[in-house]
């Protein structure tokens, strides 16, 4: 086998060494019932053959159509550089950097990502990332829970209804309380989003000040891109912010792996889970960087740990800091403006013969009211080669006929209106 | 080396975008921010440069041999990175799968999902698999959320506790915990296995579950193991299995065969996706039949017009926004197919015999902490050579001062000056030699001049590092 290089001879040479007759008898401690009979599982495959059935399976999923699918994940624009740097070996093969000489790379990488997440959010601390922006919300509610000594935590309708979904699954047996609304009384936290699911934009200022004298924390996520030109969680007085960061250099990949962003106030940083990196010297002076505050993670604490998390999205968190270094200020700011620009465009266009539901402004994704279901519309203008967005019924975040559009700086003019023209169409040829 | 931000300079940039075509738009100030982020102002030139010397700062597998015990740090195959590229499954957007209009254009990936699950199963001996789960710890959370599911549903509120050997992963009863159980340690038997009277001892009708790794990390197989599952199951008490050590008894034995449950699959680990500096993993579950009704969903089934989505009514919901860490999932796939059924045993056969050789040729010099054949991973003790003040932590650094990562040290707890190696299946004998060469000529040193091994590792871009300023003086971010 390709992949295992030991040789006959090196095979005999080290049982010798061992003193063992044969390497079954390496096995002898697994009790004869235990072992395996057999099992269905078909003969392994030559890499040609590999690659062709793995090919076979990818050419079966549609990646062609114009996209105005979002839902909290967005074809957003990934420079080649992303991809260059981020699948060198030395980063992508290394393991969690316990040795930190071993791994100043990932170290610093993690500080720096850190450090950029702290600058984009307006928060003054950040860890080195989670499974992805559900989790994340999660975590920041037993974050919240363990700082304030409280049990209940309100979601605002704004928040992701998948996340929702993941937060109900993971308090569903601790002492936790989560409750619909944004009243923070008795609260350990209220978490909102901005922009919201469907679009929304809010400013929570007043929310966080409310949160504050009732004891409550504000949770807040965000996305990031919008953050080039949107009003930063630090700045509305959140507490802990929280961001599902594919948009950030992260390709769709079917819904993973993806990136938990979560950043907080320093004073909460005790309470916070998962990996941190922080500055440091080595025995001569010199600047290092080393993993920190480990007595509040599982390996030392063990069931009292912060959180049972032992790993981080670091290859996906330096994906985000290499995006978030290409980009810069001025060029996330673009890209942000180009989003809003473009969905403003097409709102207009698609609002002279649909009503949009949103009652204010929107970032990238608004919300129309088709006269058919959205499914149906969905599914005839994905035979005239569009992703039209999300019927929001299925995710249980609308009506039937609720459709979520989502434009990212990717899609162009002609593209946008020959969507508006293919969804009057569809939707006229339906309603005859 | 210079921070990124400490080369920013006003002005410079990267990203250019198309000019744009549409007419500009205004949102209410109030919304805005007031100064852009203080990101770095820098070229690409630049970060090609910042983050391939970063980059050059690192110990990676493919440059370095990693002997990390419990992590099973294999060769990640170049093949399995080329069919996770493929813009088929790179680009294709997740919330597909959520409206039934558009199951249609992804069914390919549906497929992998039911497929790779359908494998996961039947290498696990259990009866259904999972994707969502993200890592390792993740598994963990999910599989006892499932067995908190089972029990309320029986009315068994009462089982609150899970029993863990002190052998465990710290995640263990941190999982436990996070789904709102008690956790009771079992201290180990001095043979570093299981002790089983113990086990009798603790088990009672409060117990919602035992939670073990197999080989334990020890590098032990448990032989008692289905008589631990028996105890258990007299008590309504599910069996947790943690599939951090599968790759000893991968095509050997299963999982579901030896009693279990429930278990995760580490797919970084047995099934070689990279571990990205420590994560994305992947901790893909898998259950047998007394959980089946409860598995996360929504879950992928195969129907006479294709895969479709469905949440199984008494699901606990979701873990994830979607499949998991898909990408890393299709990794995992193509290794499982190259092997396929025929050929996944060789993996668990040449993984134990290198560690085998491994200790049979350190026994001389460093103490074997248990007696007997170890399975995919040794573990010795350094205590004698900490007396003399050679430290395994010296030891460590002393190794990577040779071009050589360390072994796991202080872990499993249960050892002193523990060292853990685990050199898996993808390595060969001259790099196993040329490691214990290292090793023996590292232990000569600690008996005749161990102050020198205080100095390693010398010749990396740090010296040792004072991790008690790191967290007295607090600076885990550069702030603007």
């Amino acid at each position: 086998m390709s992949w295992i290089p030991v040789t006959e001879q090196d095979r005999r040479e080290m049982l010798a060494e061992i003193g063992a007759a044969s390497v079954e008898e390496l096995f002898s401690v697994i009790p004869g019932e235990l072992r395996m009979r057999g099992w269905n599982l078909s003969p392994g495959m030559a890499e040609a053959a590999l690659r062709r059935h793995v090919a076979g399976l990818a050419g079966r999923n549609a990646v062609s159509p114009v996209s105005f699918l979002g839902g909290g994940y967005y074809d957003h624009f990934i420079p080649a550089a992303v991809d260059a740097l981020a699948s060198r070996s030395e980063f992508f093969t290394a393991y969690t950097p316990y040795q930190p000489e071993a791994a100043q790379g990932t170290l610093q990488a993690i500080y720096e990502y850190q450090s950029a997440v702290c600058r984009l959010t307006d928060m003054e601390c950040a860890n080195a990332s989670l499974y992805d922006g559900g989790t994340a919300v999660f975590e920041a509610a037993v974050m919240a829970c363990r700082a304030t000594g409280r049990g209940v935590v309100r979601v605002h309708d704004s928040v992701n209804p998948v996340w929702r979904g993941i937060l109900r699954t993971q308090t569903a047996n601790l002492d936790v309380e989560v409750a619909d609304g944004a009243d923070p009384e008795g609260a350990a936290c209220v978490i909102v989003q901005n922009p919201a699911f469907r679009g929304d934009l809010a400013d929570f200022t007043d929310l966080a000040a409310a949160c504050h004298s009732a004891g409550a924390l504000l949770v807040m996520a965000f996305d990031p891109v919008s953050l080039g030109l949107l009003k930063s969680p630090g700045a509305m007085g959140a507490d802990i912010a929280v961001a599902e960061g594919q948009g950030l250099g992260l390709p769709l990949g079917f819904g993973g792996p993806y990136l938990g962003v979560l950043a907080a106030r320093k004073a909460l940083i005790r309470k916070m889970p998962g990996r941190i990196a922080a500055a440091t010297v080595d025995t001569e002076g010199k600047r290092g960087f080393v993993l920190t505050l480990q007595a509040r993670e599982q390996h030392i604490r063990r069931e009292k740990a912060n959180s049972n998390i032992c790993s981080n999205q670091a290859l996906c968190a330096l994906r985000a800091l290499i995006y978030l270094c290409l980009a810069g200020p001025e060029g996330l700011r673009e890209v942000a403006e180009a989003c809003h620009a473009k969905a403003e465009y097409l709102k207009a266009r698609l609002a002279a013969r649909f009503p949009v539901a949103n009652p204010g402004p929107t970032f990238n994704e608004f919300v129309v009211r088709l006269p058919i279901p959205a499914e149906r519309a969905a599914a005839l203008l994905l035979e005239r080669g569009f992703l039209a967005g999300l019927p929001l019924a299925a995710v249980g975040a609308g009506g039937q006929e609720e459709l979520l559009v989502a434009v990212t700086e990717t899609r162009t003019r002609s593209e946008m209106d020959a969507f508006a023209a293919a969804l009057e169409d569809a939707c006229h040829a339906t309603d005859l | 080396m210079q921070l990124i931000f400490e080369k920013s300079r006003p002005g410079r940039r990267a990203l250019t975008l198309d000019p744009l075509d549409v007419p500009k738009a205004e949102l209410p100030a109030g919304f805005c921010r007031e100064t852009p982020p203080a990101l770095p102002e820098v070229g690409e030139f630049d970060v090609v440069r910042h983050f391939t010397h970063l980059s050059r700062r690192n110990f990676g597998l493919d440059s370095h041999f990693y002997p990390l015990g419990s992590c099973t740090m294999k060769y990640n195959p170049k093949v399995s990175e080329l069919v996770a590229a493929d813009p088929g499954f790179a680009a294709l957007h997740p919330h597909l799968s959520s409206a039934p209009a558009y199951w249609g254009a992804c069914q390919g990936a549906l497929e992998l999902v039911h497929d790779l699950e359908g494998i996961l199963a039947e290498v696990g001996g259990m009866k259904a698999g999972c994707l969502q789960p993200m890592a390792g710890a993740h598994g963990e959370l999910a599989g006892t959320l499932l067995i908190a599911a089972y029990h309320r549903d029986r009315g068994n509120t009462h089982k609150r506790v899970v029993l863990v050997p002190d052998s465990a992963h710290g995640t263990n009863p941190a999982s436990a915990a996070m789904a709102g159980f008690d956790v009771v340690q079992i201290p180990s038997a001095p043979d570093g296995l299981a002790d089983l009277d113990r086990f009798r001892e603790a088990m009672n009708d409060n117990v919602a579950a035992v939670m073990l790794t197999c080989p334990n990390t020890h590098g032990l197989f448990e032989p008692q193991v289905a008589e631990i599952a028996k105890i258990a199951h007299a008590v309504d008490a599910l069996m947790y299995y943690d599939g951090a050590n599968l790759n000893a008894i991968v095509g050997k034995c299963r999982p579901g065969d030896l009693g279990f449950d429930v278990m995760h699959f580490n797919l970084h680990k047995t099934f070689a996706t990279p571990h990205g500096m420590g994560g994305p993993g992947a901790g893909a579950i898998a259950v047998g039949d007394r959980l089946l009704p409860y598995l996360p969903g929504p879950r992928v089934e195969k129907t006479a017009d294709g895969f479709v989505l469905s949440q199984p009514p008494k699901s606990i919901g979701r873990m994830a926004p979607f499949f998991g860490n898909f990408l890393i999932a299709v990794r995992a796939y193509a290794f499982l197919l190259r092997y396929g059924g025929d050929g996944l045993a060789a993996v668990a056969e040449s993984a134990v015999l290198n560690a085998n050789y491994v200790l049979a040729r350190l026994r001389g010099a460093y103490h074997p902490a248990f007696d007997g054949y170890c399975m995919h991973e040794c573990v010795f003790s350094a205590a004698a050579q900490a007396e003399k003040g050679a430290r395994a932590l010296d030891i460590a650094k002393a190794l990577l001062e040779r071009g050589c990562h360390a072994p796991t040290v202080y872990f499993p707890l249960t050892v002193k000056e523990c060292l853990m190696i685990e050199p898996t299946e993808t390595e060969s004998k001259e790099t196993m030699d040329a490691f214990c060469d290292d090793m023996l000529d590292i232990a000569r040193i600690a008996e005749t001049a161990p102050e020198t091994l205080k100095d390693a590792p010398r010749g990396l871009p740090v010296t040792r590092l004072d991790e008690v300023k790191a967290a007295k003086d607090l600076n885990c971010a550069s702030l603007a």
